[in-house]
């Protein structure tokens, strides 16, 4: 218990350094596939700290109020899974906290942010299915959705899920808002949204959603890390290993691949889960 | 007072130029000369500007435009004005709907001439531009500090 609490304080703390850190390695990583130099690795840590400090110009006062809670409950959804509870529970008020965000966006009603925020509801249908079979996966193989009971089995998980692996890294660039799926914030310039749902927060208030990026990527590569960390030693090593390979193959995806189109996006994503994760569950049912 | 230049966002603005400087403007983002490594982004969006770059002149249509985008960037904030037409109006000068250079209708900080501007010298203006940025930002720190005190 008192593990369990430590392990969540210590997320709560450090997830916006890790954040901060991926997002430069992230960027660095990107310019050096372009073969530019690139900005340095605490660029994202810079970037908010001068939002912090600029004027304030919200479109609506309730925007920033809408955009604490999506923070706050991005926070809980990683403390509630590194403190080893319920990885349902976690889901769940992770989908809570993308339901502020989209009221955040909405509430500003300029034209891009409408178009922004259906696409962000579009994103959340194309990308929830493949979360939660993620989730019955975990039930399925290690027969508990406690993250601390899934953590400490005696195998490694992705042995018995790796079609659920599949369709969650597929869905992982449409979370970490990556090209081909990144269709409703555009973070490289001159796309058709100007800034997608980002379009109308500034200064404090885009440091908040910036922040709480941080502490979801982080949460996302903790869930996918999950799939291999067990109570043998030597997962420890592994699952770094594989959290940095599902990072580093985000970028590249991200670095070779044009934007798609919102249909394109939800048809296929569906078509993956259904077909990986779909096909994994069968399987799962059979065996046991 | 808090460091803010290693992070200067760009919003680019076309006045009527003639995409000479536009095209410049770009090649500064591309791996030759790679504007990000000094924490540039190129952001599209007014809100989450700090420097305003405005190639070629102003017209009687534009104005307002470029007054409004002015007015939607948050405070600190400076603006390049890069190219002749945007320093003076340049070629354009004398056409019946060019008012001139961009200090027509807003406070230029930064000229950068050149037609069209080459991509060092653009790059060179905002990193004048981002020394500007950090002094003006010191000084708003500066002002809001007293204000506070005043109220409390």
């Amino acid at each position: 218990m008192k593990m369990n609490i430590i392990s969540a304080l210590l997320y709560i703390l450090l997830a916006p350094l890790a954040g901060a850190l991926m997002d430069g390695v992230g960027r660095k990583i990107s310019a050096r596939m372009q073969g530019r130099i690139g900005p340095p690795i605490l660029q994202s840590y810079y970037d908010v700290r001068k939002l912090l400090g600029k004027q304030v110009i919200a479109v609506s006062p309730l925007q920033s109020f809408l955009l604490i809670s999506y923070l706050v409950l991005m926070v809980l959804t990683g403390a509630l899974f590194f403190s080893g509870s319920d990885i349902l529970l976690s889901i769940f008020v992770l989908s809570t906290a993308a339901t502020f965000l989209y009221f955040s966006t909405v509430i500003t009603s300029s034209p891009y942010n409408t178009i922004a925020a259906s696409r962000e509801l579009i994103q959340i249908m194309a990308y929830e299915p493949a979360v939660i079979l993620a989730c019955v996966g975990f039930y399925l193989a290690a027969g508990s959705f406690q993250v601390d009971e899934i953590a400490s089995t005696n195998t490694c998980m992705l042995l018995y899920t790796p079609g659920f692996f599949a369709a969650f890294v597929f869905i992982l660039t449409i979370k970490m808002r990556k090209s081909p799926f990144d269709v409703s914030t555009s973070h490289h310039a001159h796309q058709e949204l100007v800034k997608g749902v980002t379009t109308e927060m500034g200064a404090r208030n885009l440091a908040l959603y910036s922040i709480a990026e941080w502490y979801e990527n982080v949460f996302l590569m903790g869930m996918a890390g999950l799939f291999v960390i067990n109570s043998h030693w030597w997962s420890i090593p592994l699952t770094a290993l594989l959290v940095m390979a599902t990072f580093f193959l985000e970028i590249l995806i991200d670095n070779s691949n044009a934007r798609m189109k919102w249909e394109n996006m939800f048809r296929l994503s569906w078509e993956v889960t259904l077909l990986a994760a779909g096909v994994n569950l069968l399987i799962l049912m059979l065996i046991r | 007072m808090a460091k803010v230049k290693e992070s200067p966002w760009l919003l680019h603005y076309d006045g009527s130029s003639c995409n000479g400087c536009d095209i410049e403007v770009l090649a500064c983002l591309t791996p030759v000369y790679d504007a990000e490594r000094f924490g540039i982004v190129n952001t599209g969006d007014p809100l989450q500007a700090d420097i305003l770059l405005i190639t070629g002149g102003i017209n009687t249509q534009n104005k307002p435009v470029v007054e409004q985008l002015y007015a939607q960037m948050p405070r600190p904030k400076v603006v390049v004005a890069v190219g002749t037409c945007a320093c003076t109006g340049g070629i354009f000068k004398e056409c019946y709907n060019i008012l001139g250079g961009a200090d027509t209708t807003i406070p230029v900080d930064i000229y950068v001439p050149g037609c069209a501007a080459r991509p060092q010298s653009i790059i060179d203006g905002i990193i004048k531009a981002v020394d500007l940025f950090q002094k003006r930002s010191d000084e708003h720190d500066a002002l809001m500090d007293k204000q506070k005190r005043k109220e409390g």
